[in-house]
């Protein structure tokens, strides 16, 4: 026991003493979470529209007044011709146009009907289409509201409804999985490394020849990132609270566990890499190379995975962050229990068990 | 005693089957100083490897305190104390912390087993707080050994800790070996250092991984079978060459400021030889009897 806790002590060493570490341990996840959450959201806020009123009635102003109220739009009022239109939309600053036809009150009064005109600015298929969905649910909602005073309702709409995201809010797809890519490249590049390194440096040479066991050696270089990933979970954590306003439905204890259970997966992964290699790089290499891609595409964090050739999916099923995706998602987002996921949670630990065990198997006690 | 034992201990590397060590056989008497003396890629650390049972050979047999190298690799390695070639502690780590760690790591405290470093460790205790990859190469040595003596090994196996380390240091190393021989230490130490040699109880003269020789230092000096001079002369190159071209000459070469070479005629004077190297034009002419050192030997040995 004091052996490992002097091992421990040492990788403490290691890791606080080396900035270069620092950084990729901390300032990853928190630059991760925060460009994910903030500039690459695919929410669009305070976007730029125009508006040409050719009705220039109560209804159209009424509709206007909810449009500009909202917190993703911004209104620029203008009498405008069509083809100016166009040479707006170059210059590139206004996201759509809304038009109203000149009697967009009678229509609606008379006929029961009436039309606005949606453009928007399609070079941007993302934007364009969150767009045309946050104005017409607008619409709809003003008709809605319309409609409650009258016996006779001006149209029937079909209802739309957003299940766990009614604002589309960015942030709620991304934490979960960002959290997932973080806390595996972070645990697997550190692990990785780790014994790698002691290979190199020559050191590995004395520990051999000293009564220290290899699953010794395997939990002490473990047990410090361990710690420093579960600080990087609870940063991840609080700023998604506080900063992306994003709440955890679920048992924040679950939600914990489960993380730790995860980051032993990617360590054993990383400790395993660094068995099996023999340079510093070439374990960077493997873990930077070798997880990213696979998380970003088989976590279901980027590409919804249901959509992929029936292969690809049976490939997703070895992705360990596939497993942790779909559990933080429902924990944080759908406040699900462990009564619900306890599938995942027996896939991640088998995984645990079997990477520890072959890397165990192949720690070489010589130096050949 | 014999604390080491090596009988006909072979390795080899790769597929090519490149011979790194080539039926060594030796033995080590328990509180000897032994050396492994050689050039670079005679075999020392191979062997030292094995020994340390880092690595298997493959043929022979060998034991450290009685132990199999391969059956009892774990009695070894919790015994034994092994300093590789290359500086190889923590970089990051103190001086204090590195000797803390590996004092634990073999389960025992620096207060216990502090007598056995005193003297090294006194020199480098004002600096305890350094990190060890900013020391000199002198005083990553020292640590080096206070790390590798921290547990009271049985042995002691030192691959060239000298190289790269400066005289004075080297002569202080030295030194601090001699003291813990009177610990009854046993200690293997290997140099490519010809002048170290005779700082050890015995020695093996050991080349291409092959052991030319193994006997005290004394006797493997005065083993030397022929008559041995000195030559210097102010042109040193036209001066080798010469005697390359003189007949009465067995073997010549470079030592220093002289020339040493050995006369196929023991009792001949050295007047003919004398004159012929004036003949050639050099001036400055000194020719003397040379007292032989392990380097002859050697070299010696070699041919």
């Amino acid at each position: 026991m004091k052996q490992f806790l002097a091992f421990v002590r040492k990788e403490f060493y290691h890791v606080l003493r080396d900035r270069r570490t620092l950084l990729i341990l901390f300032g990853m996840p928190i630059a991760q979470i925060l460009i994910f959450g903030f500039a690459l959201t695919n929410e669009v806020k305070d976007s730029e529209i125009l508006v040409v009123d050719y009705a220039k009635d109560n209804a159209s102003q009424e509709l206007l007044t909810k449009i500009g109220s909202s917190r993703y739009f911004n209104i620029r009022q203008a009498a405008l011709s069509h083809k100016e239109i166009l040479k707006t939309f170059q210059k590139g600053k206004i996201k759509a146009v809304v038009v109203f036809p000149a009697n967009f009150n009678e229509d609606l009064l008379h006929h029961n009907k009436a039309q606005v005109q949606i453009i928007t600015d399609a070079s941007d298929v993302n934007t364009a289409n969150m767009v045309t969905n946050y104005l017409s649910s607008i619409i709809m909602d003003y008709q809605n509201q319309v409609n409650q005073n009258l016996e006779i309702p001006y149209r029937i709409t079909p209802e739309v409804r957003m299940l766990y995201n009614p604002q589309l809010k960015g942030a709620h797809g991304f934490v979960p999985g960002v959290m997932a890519l973080v806390l595996l490249l972070v645990s697997v590049m550190m692990t990785a490394i780790s014994i790698v390194r002691e290979k190199e440096t020559g050191t590995m040479e004395i520990l051999l020849v000293s009564p220290f066991k290899p699953v010794l050696v395997i939990f002490a270089k473990a047990f410090p990132y361990l710690a420093l990933s579960l600080v990087n979970v609870t940063a991840i954590l609080l700023l998604s609270v506080f900063v992306l306003d994003l709440p955890v439905k679920g048992s924040v204890a679950l939600l914990f566990a489960e993380s730790t259970l995860f980051i032993i997966t990617c360590l054993a992964l990383g400790i395993f890499i660094s068995i099996k290699t023999s340079s510093q790089q070439i374990a960077m290499l493997i873990s930077l190379m070798g997880m990213l891609l696979p998380t970003m595409m088989f976590s279901g964090f980027l590409f919804p995975i249901e959509n992929m050739p029936l292969p690809l999916q049976v490939i997703s099923n070895i992705v360990p962050s596939k497993w942790f995706y779909i559990i933080v998602k429902s924990i944080m987002i759908k406040g699900l229990g462990l009564g619900a996921l306890w599938k995942e949670t027996l896939i991640l630990f088998g995984m645990t068990v079997f990477l520890l065990l072959v890397s165990l198997k192949s720690f070489k006690i010589r130096l050949q | 005693m014999e604390a080491v034992v090596v009988k006909n201990l072979t390795k080899t590397y790769g597929k090519e089957k490149a011979v790194a060590v080539d039926d060594v056989s030796f033995s080590v008497d328990q509180g000897e100083l032994f050396g492994l003396i050689g050039p670079d890629g005679a075999g020392k650390t191979s062997i030292f490897r094995i020994l340390t049972t880092l690595l298997l050979p493959d043929g022979g047999a060998a034991s450290v305190d009685g132990h199999d190298i391969v059956k009892d690799f774990r009695q070894i390695r919790s015994s034994v104390g092994y300093m590789p070639g290359k500086f190889s502690l923590y970089q990051d780590l103190t001086i204090e912390e590195n000797l803390q760690f590996f004092a634990t790591v073999f389960g025992t405290t620096i207060e216990e087993n502090y007598h056995l470093i005193k003297d090294i460790y006194v020199q480098i205790e004002p600096f305890k707080t350094r990190r060890a990859g900013k020391l000199s190469g002198g005083m990553k040595q020292k640590l080096a050994l206070c790390c590798a003596l921290i547990h009271k090994p049985t042995t002691l196996f030192l691959d060239e800790p000298t190289t790269g380390v400066d005289p004075v240091s080297r002569k202080e190393f030295w030194e601090m070996l001699r003291r813990l021989k009177a610990q009854n230490i046993t200690i293997l130490v290997s140099t490519p250092y010809m002048d170290e040699a005779s700082l050890c109880d015995r020695i093996a003269l050991i080349q291409g991984g092959k052991i030319l020789s193994i006997d005290t230092p004394q006797n493997i000096v005065s083993a030397y079978p022929d008559r041995l001079l000195a030559i210097k002369a102010n042109e040193m190159y036209q001066l080798l060459k010469a005697l390359e071209g003189y007949p009465e000459i067995l073997n010549s070469y470079a030592f220093g400021e002289y020339a040493h070479a050995t006369l196929r005629d023991a009792h001949a004077s050295t007047d003919a030889l004398q004159a012929y190297l004036r003949e050639r034009g050099l001036t400055g002419v000194e020719v003397k009897e040379a007292e032989v050192t392990i380097e002859d030997s050697f070299i010696k040995l070699l041919h």
